[in-house]
């Protein structure tokens, strides 16, 4: 079985390759990325015109799997994320239950095999239950598969646990990832404090409440000399926090969300939860340091943080919906849309922190087209116009803040381990 | 005078910052003419005859939900109550079917108290009745805000160049908000004092709006004073020290009052925490307009009903 791409901008960050080639590919692997390959025996796809990229990578998903599979399991999942160009997502593990042992980590990677149609990594939580109070079996993990370790969607609250995890995981070479939010400062709160939440009489999340963590993690991890991974960074001081200590050799690295790069908190509308996520849509300033940090290199990757919930939970009054929305589907239009069309950040620089880079800091043999790499590809269209359509979605989820937005820029097929899963929107089963 | 081209018929009552002071004045007008009708002997006129309001309520209110439940019945409309504690609201039904189950009984207009800020815009967006938000959150309280301005205007004769003290605890407060969106389209210069925890951390000053950090700077030569009120809870939650401190520092009493106009208005939205927020000297003195606010409440929210339900056409109101 060979494909063979031909005549597209093939961008490979990993190769610094960004140059119009054929992309030729046998069984399951990269053949060759050259110009002008002739291989009479190869299915063609024309990419005139197109982008081919390495499969995108998203680091922070929830697939709700196991226990609320009526939000999301790994079939709706990762049907999502392959229509949103993706070939390989990681499962965050605030699931119920908890993924905090091998069990629950080799399970999922077998349903993962079984049911979905990108690759799903799984991060296990760092302590038992995410409670925050004792370690959870992270080294049986590791070997069991697990890619990362955290506790997303609380805060390590003490000090000494995220210490210890820090000390034990480093001989294993895992990550932790922060959500990093020191919780005393935003109990109750559902937007960002700011102007707007004074005025809508709406308690706020504030801003130095993820500082804080953020900089307790990073002197954490520079005392341990271990790495620590921020999650959705979202504040201005945050990502310079984290620049200063790379500059002085820490190992912390941190992600963005498209929404918190394209969406501010005037942009929250009490009426419609979709706009309710966390961190919080915050302000100009720091939407302008995400972009700041994301081209200078103190922001490594790219994420979703895709969270669907049901309609009905999403359907009621702002403070008491859940946080989140699905975001696999609309990622890279938005991107594309806001950050790339606009000329705020270049095209390389977008692939780069959606493939190679979260590839080299999770440690993956993935997002790369070198010969003999697995053949995960995506195939982009960055000018076709499209809107978005809720009732097209492949995830449960709804209440997408994106929904009926003009986009320009889609992914048009994506390839995994060498077959197309995913053509024009959609999926090929 | 009043702008003919101003109706507010059908339009939801969600918050000040949805008026324009030209609507604004057409609410004071009606509500004058309101008045009138709760001075006489018969206090029913037909005006709303065969309309059907409920009263939503999801958080207790005496005050307010008596005040339009009068108002309703005085227009003759038919209203019923419904509170979250009675069985009307099963447990765990969701906001929206429970408009959908209102809208189903035919109703005209639902007058909405809800705790989660924005639940009256939502119920705006689920259902086609008229939604008077009675208060929602720390977000909105806009026929409270109305009756505030419309007992303004009756002691004062007018809004131009007023300056009005907001006092007390201005980050939980929904009157404080509609105050400040409603006065400053009037008008009114808005100086809000308190402690520091009861602020919203960035409520800046803008036109219109001044911050202070003590109680005396916000009151010095005001001709209105707002007492907001103060839930206990915010002192076991450690928003400030203890009532004691409270009333020696932020409490309005007579030697604080001195610095106001001498003609000033003092107006509290109650109940009233008395010997603390406010010594009962000031709240009962001849300075107080707190008894009156009670009665020009139901005549605000009468004319609220009437222009949203009937778009208030004289003939309409007066039999
Ligand atoms: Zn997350």
């Amino acid at each position: 079985m060979k494909l063979l791409i031909k005549g597209g901008r093939v961008i490979d960050p990993a190769n610094k390759i960004d140059k119009t080639a054929d992309v030729l590919i046998e069984n399951d692997k990269i053949a060759a990325v050259e110009e002008n390959i002739v291989a009479d025996d190869a299915k063609v796809i024309d990419a005139a015109g197109k982008i081919v990229v390495p499969g995108l990578i998203d680091m922070h998903t929830h697939m709700r799997e196991p226990g609320q599979e009526s939000k999301e399991d790994f079939a709706s999942g990762s049907r999502a994320a392959a229509a949103g160009g993706y070939t390989t997502i990681a499962a965050m593990p605030n699931t119920k239950p908890v993924v905090d042992n091998s069990i629950l980590i080799k399970g999922l990677k077998q349903r993962a095999r079984e049911d979905a149609v990108v690759n799903i990594e799984i991060i296990g939580a760092l302590t038992k239950g995410q409670k925050g109070e004792e370690l959870a079996e992270v080294g049986d993990m590791s070997q069991a598969g697990a890619v990362a370790f955290s506790d997303d969607g609380h805060y390590v609250q003490k000090a000494n646990v995220l210490l210890n995890g820090l000390d034990y995981l480093k001989p294993f070479h895992k990550i932790i990832i922060s959500h990093a939010e020191e919780p005393t400062l935003v109990e109750d709160g559902i937007m960002n404090e700011g102007k707007r939440s004074a005025m809508l009489g709406v308690k706020g999340r504030p801003a130095v409440s993820e500082d804080i963590a953020v900089m307790r993690d990073i002197l954490l991890a520079e005392y341990a000399d271990a790495p620590i991974h921020i999650a959705h960074i979202s504040t201005r001081k945050a990502v310079d926090f984290v620049r200063q200590a790379k500059k002085r050799g820490v190992k912390v690295s941190a992600e963005v969300t498209p929404h918190n790069l394209t969406m501010t908190e005037d942009m929250v509308d009490l009426t419609d939860s979709a706009t309710k996520v966390n961190p919080p849509l915050r302000t100009d300033e720091d939407l302008a340091a995400m972009i700041e940090g994301l081209i200078d290199g103190t922001i490594d990757n790219i994420v979703t943080d895709h969270a669907p919930h049901a309609e009905e939970e999403k359907d009621r009054e702002f403070r008491y919906a859940p946080s989140g929305f699905p975001g696999l589907e609309t990622a890279l239009g938005v991107l594309l849309t806001d950050l790339y069309h606009t000329g705020k950040v270049d095209l390389p620089l977008i692939i780069n922190k959606m493939t190679a880079a979260p590839a080299e800091l999770f440690g993956l043999d993935k997002g790369t087209l070198s010969k003999n790499a697995v053949a995960d590809i995506t195939i982009i269209d960055t000018e076709e116009q499209w809107t978005v359509d809720e009732d097209k979605f492949y995830t449960r989820g709804t209440h997408s803040p994106f929904a009926g937005r003009k986009l320009k820029g889609k992914p048009v097929m994506t390839i995994i381990n060498g077959r197309i899963i995913m053509q024009d929107g959609i999926i090929i089963e | 005078m009043e702008n003919k081209s101003v109706s507010l018929r059908g339009k939801n009552i969600l918050g000040l910052e949805y008026f324009s002071p030209d609507e604004i004045e057409l609410v004071l007008q009606t509500a004058k003419e309101m008045k009138n009708i709760i001075h006489r002997d018969i206090k029913k006129v037909p005006a709303l005859r065969g309309k059907a309001i409920v009263n939503l309520f999801y958080e207790p209110s005496t005050r307010t939900r008596s005040s339009f439940e009068l108002a309703g019945k005085y227009l003759g409309a038919d209203v019923i109550n419904i509170t979250a504690s009675s069985s009307s609201i099963v447990k765990g039904e969701s906001l929206r079917d429970t408009l959908l189950t209102v809208e189903d009984m035919g109703i005209d207009a639902i007058v909405m108290r809800h705790k989660a800020e924005g639940a009256a815009e939502y119920a705006a967006k689920v259902v086609k009745p008229v939604i008077v938000n009675a208060g929602d959150g720390a977000h909105a309280h806009p026929s409270q805000g109305l009756l505030n301005l419309f007992t303004i205007r009756q002691y004062k004769g007018g809004f131009k160049g007023l300056k009005c003290a907001i006092i007390g605890d201005v980050l939980h407060s929904r009157v404080a908000r509609s105050d400040i969106w409603g006065m400053r389209k009037m008008g009114i210069e808005v100086h809000l004092a308190g402690p520091r925890t009861l602020m919203p951390r960035f409520l800046y000053e803008e036109e219109g709006i001044f911050i202070h950090d003590r109680i005396e700077e916000a009151i010095e030569n005001a001709d209105v004073i707002n007492v907001l009120r103060i839930q206990l809870e915010r002192q076991k939650s450690g928003l400030f020290p203890s009532t004691r401190e409270y009333a020696r520092i932020f409490g309005l009493n007579k030697k604080r009052l001195s610095l106001a106009k001498k003609d000033v208005l003092i107006m509290h939205p109650g109940p009233m925490n008395k010997g603390w927020e406010i010594s009962p000297e000031v709240a009962y003195s001849s300075n107080s307009a707190i008894q009156e606010q009670v009665k020009n409440g139901v005549a605000v929210r009468m004319a609220l009903l009437t222009l949203i339900l009937t778009g208030g056409k004289n003939s309409e109101i007066i039999d």
